[in-house]
């Protein structure tokens, strides 16, 4: 098996749905002649032609409603934002028009919106943004943030495969650091189950994406102060696993949260809540969370390391777990 | 505003039984909602009613001109295309009372429902705009397909302002999409008249900054707006891409039932209800003997007949169990989602699929004004069946009503067409040509004021 970055993943991801099934279509800026802003389409339109690789002028509303409208005729598009900061401007789109559709009517929308995201990169409060819980607060929707490029290819293609609209989050930190053995064959990572990446017997860490290898690489470091923490990577946000956490806290007895997003209303929030509804009694310890900043991503270098969670934040707060 | 010259002439392609389809579906409509206002007024509707008293002949007109593959998505004051794409009466009481029998089982109401799989129907949103990228969509797709079909939506003059509705047309221009917009110009945004929304006078003009053709008709003059969209939807089928109607029309009653619309000045009411579109299609039937009073009898009298039988299934239906609620959000495999192909899906792979990824990029450079937009075939449309978009003569296919209504066809310096254009010239021409004064070498000398 050939190792491949996340984005080679992702691109195979693109190439094999598309030869596998002539429903499926891309469409987005700049995805075909120019490959996309960081190439995950380059070679698309080379094989399937303008008819299944469809550029668009800048206009985010109307690539996701382009691509609701496609998805009624039975059509499988998956729609291209050129940073996912820009799903902003298809917000009515997606969580209105797209989201309600299958409640409201018993209509279907079988589409994905992809694109990159996250932070890490430098690239200012407008090319870093980590928008997931505007769309996990949106019935209707499932979300997906893999962290690796195995990952990335299996679930892109369950995404492309399933009968609900999808948004899927590709963190480009990890777009080309990342390398990985991935089969060249068919097959899928199925949406909604997390996956425990470690195994440990003192302290959950609940994270996903580029926040999965910080929880890692933190869990590393606390090993070796004998502190072995089991680290769950959530892959799919939206329905979320709440069994593989569960389980995990019932065993540990304590639960640190690690994301990216801003801390106001992020997936920690959530999830503390479904453990103390669920596993109040489990509990040796308050639930802690390590995430970014409640601010906007700024741009220069020693800000943006402000904001951002690492692997001695996430090392700090288990510390402080470990003492109950 | 409506005048002969706006007026087509009658859709003469049109046989009797059509002709009384028209009349039939403009007074279902108009009698659907009298009833709804009875109802909300006996507190049985749940949440509002919004008329579309005295636009009965835009709804009716133009849906009229579809197939039964083609798709249309109605906005809040279509009640009447959703009844000639073949839903029924019981529909619109069921969703305004939030019946479990409904089409949504209560889960939305009013026009705010559909059909992917037999009427082809999409559901509005309460946000406006949205459905015009949306019907592109499926415009592209039905294209994709080989299907042949037109994507029909409309918008009122205060939802073209929308950000949206730009996006829309300009990428459905730009995929040359079978896609008709009627621009529902009845004169209010909720409070607001069309005149503080727009500067301009005709909505169909920003079609022109589209490159996207379009047409004005009288709205209240039910055979004008079929006649209209009739040559519209041909031309879409045909491959020339999206068309515009702006149809002048109406709102006869306030925003919503709760509304009594004070604001509109009692002359403007007074004025268009001597344009009422059923009233003047009466007077069409009879002058033109396509009817006497016993067949507009026996039409009213089965309208009522299929009323009460659908207004009483309507209130005798339960409303939805609570737990309903809970259900349906997703598609857990409910739902066999497959495309009905119309052509060989190997068209659409490789080999047959791939090209060459390189820009053709023709008169780079060149900055003289051009008379006419770029003609681009869309992806998947082959050149041959694209005629010039910019062609002012556009001829409809076969000897229809369609020639009376020449689209406006985009070009490229501004709103006017290119026949006024040509009109001033030749005027110019006509003029006796003075001889030239010897003034223009003198300094100006400054007036006084």
């Amino acid at each position: 098996m050939p190792e491949i970055t996340m984005l080679e993943a992702i691109r195979q991801a693109m190439f094999e749905e598309m030869d596998r099934d002539p429903a499926v279509v891309a469409i987005g800026e700049d995805i075909g002649v120019y490959g996309g802003a960081f190439k995950a389409t380059e070679g698309l339109l080379a094989r399937f032609g303008h008819e299944r690789v469809i550029e668009t002028p800048i206009s985010e509303s109307a690539i996701v409603g382009a691509a609701c409208g496609m998805s009624y005729l039975g059509l499988r598009p998956v729609a291209e934002m050129q940073f996912i900061d820009f799903i902003a401007c298809a917000f009515n789109q997606v969580t209105n028009m797209v989201a309600k559709s299958h409640y409201r009517y018993g209509a279907p929308v079988p589409m994905v919106v992809r694109g990159p995201s996250g932070g890490g990169v430098h690239g200012g409060p407008f090319h870093s943004a980590n928008p997931e819980m505007y769309f996990v607060h949106t019935p209707g929707l499932k979300v997906v943030y893999p962290s690796t490029a195995y990952d990335a290819k299996g679930l892109l293609k369950s995404a492309i495969r399933d009968n609900n609209p999808v948004l899927f989050f590709e963190h480009k930190f990890l777009y080309r650091r990342i390398k990985e053995e991935v089969p060249a064959s068919d097959y899928t990572v199925p949406l909604g189950k997390a996956v425990v990446r470690r195994e440990g017997r003192h302290i959950t860490i609940v994270s996903y994406a580029a926040m999965a290898h910080v929880a890692m690489e933190g869990a590393r470091l606390l090993a070796k102060e004998g502190i072995e923490p089991e680290v769950i990577d959530l892959r799919t946000l939206l329905p979320l696993d709440r069994e593989t956490i569960l389980d995990s806290v019932k065993k540990t007895n304590r639960l640190l949260v690690v994301h990216e997003d801003t801390r106001t209303g992020g997936i920690a929030g959530e999830i503390a809540a479904i453990v103390c509804e669920e596993a109040f009694g489990y509990l040796d310890a308050p639930i802690s969370r390590v995430t970014a900043l409640d601010t906007p991503v700024p741009y220069s270098p020693p800000l943006e390391e402000r904001f951002l969670p690492n692997a001695e934040k996430v090392v700090a707060a288990a510390r402080e777990l470990a003492k109950y | 505003m409506p005048n002969e010259k706006m007026t087509a002439a009658p859709g003469g392609a049109l046989t009797t039984a059509q002709h009384l389809d028209l009349y039939y579906y403009m007074q279902l409509n108009r009698r659907l909602e009298d009833r709804l206002v009875t109802l909300f007024r006996q507190n049985k509707i749940v949440g509002g009613v919004y008329s579309s008293l005295g636009q009965e002949g835009v709804s009716i007109g133009s849906s009229y001109a579809l197939e039964p593959r083609d798709w249309l998505a109605p906005m809040i004051r279509n009640i009447g295309a959703l009844l000639v794409k073949g839903f029924k009466p019981r529909d619109i009481f069921t969703q305004h009372m939030a019946k479990f029998t409904s089409p949504t089982q209560g889960k939305d109401g009013t026009s705010h429902f559909g059909d992917l799989k037999v009427r082809h129907v999409v559901s509005p949103i309460s946000m406006l705009g949205d459905l015009i990228p949306v019907m592109t969509g499926v415009a592209m797709a039905g294209r994709y397909l080989g299907q042949n079909i037109v994507a029909m939506t409309w918008i009122g003059d205060g939802g073209s302002s929308t950000g949206v509705f730009h996006e829309g047309m300009n990428f459905a221009a730009t995929q040359r999409a079978p896609f008709v917009l009627i621009v529902e110009n009845n004169q209010w945004a909720y409070s607001t008249p069309v005149g503080r929304q727009v500067p301009i006078k005709n909505l169909a003009d920003r079609a022109v900054a589209y490159g996207v053709r379009s047409t004005i008709v009288d709205g209240n003059d039910v055979l004008a707006v079929y006649t209209a969209s009739k040559a519209a939807v041909d031309d879409c089928r045909a491959g020339r891409g999206p068309v515009l109607i702006e149809v002048k029309t109406m709102r006869m009653k306030g925003h919503a039932q709760h509304d009594p619309a004070e604001y509109v000045p009692k002359a403007m009411m007074d004025f268009w209800k001597q344009q009422d579109p059923i009233a003047r299609y009466e007077k069409f039937l009879t002058e033109n003997k396509l009817w006497d009073a016993a067949k507009k009898s026996e039409i009213d009298a089965r309208i009522d007949r299929e009323l009460d039988a659908d207004q009483k299934f309507a209130e005798e239906s339960p409303l939805p169990p609570p737990e309903l609620a809970e259900q349906g959000v997703y598609c857990d495999g409910c739902h066999t989602i497959e495309a009905e192909w119309r052509r060989p899906k190997k068209e659409v792979m490789p080999p047959a699929s791939s090209e060459e990824a390189v820009w053709k990029v023709a008169d780079f450079g060149a900055f003289k004004a051009s008379a006419h937009p770029v003609a681009v075939p869309a992806p998947g449309v082959a050149p041959a069946s694209v005629p010039d978009a910019a062609s002012p003569d556009i001829e409809p296919d076969g000897a229809g009503p369609a020639k009376e209504v020449p689209l406006r066809v985009p070009f490229g310096r501004g709103p006017k067409d290119r026949s006024v254009e040509l009109e001033r010239r030749d005027k110019a021409a006509e003029r006796p040509q003075h001889p030239p004064r010897h003034h223009q070498n003198k300094p100006h000398k400054r007036r006084r004021r």
